[in-house]
């Protein structure tokens, strides 16, 4: 009975002791899945709070108002992938299709770079000629791909400070 | 940032006029992460996330090219550098090269 105990015992050790480097992984990708979560709920909430804000691709300014000053704005942020999702997306390139996985990632990553650019110029009025750049950076030991992208997000932060001077009123015609 | 001359990634500085062109500035700096902060990150890498070493390092990086870019545009009598752009390119492993480039103006 005790034999057989100290079997069963030696068995399952033996199973988890193989198991380990899954579990581990699971453990980590519960982990990173729980910090995404939150991560996301902080992205929405400034997304909410920096909505006054209008970041925008084009590049002239409103030529009615008088530009007080006109700077460059950054925001960059590198995130990685965790390392279940880091497996589930080399499973994923086996078969083909959709990478979830690297979707969500940039889609982090993206947010989180432009809320930066829009929390480092809170009293600009508009952000113009918006550009994002992704690359890959991080690569750990070698690796190709295993590593996280950074983004940057910048534009030209606008102030505007009152009505721009108003030009001299035109000379009327046939008076 | 508190730079002595204007920079913007516009065509013009907005409310102000352009009276001289002084051509392509530019800055660059190659930096490679230090083994502390790989080591942290890799700890970071398995659990995901914003590896803020890498972060900062990048940011702090690309202030160096900017500020190269601006002593340039300084040298040449310029006030303003208009439509810059920023290139990321990794070099090497473990090193990552940050450019930025620009026209170099005076404005009035």
């Amino acid at each position: 009975m005790s034999d057989q105990n100290t079997e069963t015992l030696g068995v399952v050790l033996l199973i988890a002791f193989y198991l380990s480097p899954f579990i581990f992984m699971v453990i980590m990708g519960l982990v990173g899945r729980t910090l995404e979560k939150k991560h996301f709920a902080s992205i929405r909430a400034r997304e909410a709070a920096t909505a006054s804000l209008p970041v925008i691709t084009s590049k002239s300014a409103d030529s009615t108002l008088r530009v007080v000053k006109a700077e460059i704005v950054m925001g960059s942020v590198v995130v990685s992938l965790d390392h279940f999702k880091r497996f589930l997306a080399k499973l994923r390139m086996i078969f083909g299709g959709r990478v979830a996985s690297y979707e969500t990632l940039v889609d982090r990553g993206r947010r989180e770079a432009t809320l930066r650019l829009k929390e480092s110029c809170a009293g600009a009025d508009i952000v113009l000629n918006f550009r994002m750049e992704t690359s890959t950076i991080a690569n750990t030991k070698g690796k190709q791909g295993a590593g996280g992208v950074e983004v940057l997000a910048y534009g030209t932060a606008i102030t505007y400070g009152g009505p721009a001077a108003t030009p001299p009123p035109l000379p009327a015609v046939g008076a | 940032m508190n730079t002595p001359i204007i920079l913007t990634n516009l065509e013009n500085v907005p409310g102000r006029s352009t009276v001289e062109h002084y051509g392509l500035v530019s800055g660059s700096t190659v930096r490679a992460k230090h083994v502390g902060r790989d080591i942290a990150a890799s700890f970071k890498n398995l659990v995901g996330g914003e590896l803020k070493g890498y972060t900062e390092l990048l940011t702090e990086s690309r202030n160096e090219a900017i500020s190269r870019m601006q002593a340039q545009a300084i040298a040449l009598g310029a006030n303003a550098v208009v439509n810059i752009r920023f290139s990321t390119s990794s070099v090497a492993q473990g090193a990552a090269e940050l450019y930025a480039y620009g026209t170099a103006v005076r404005v009035e």
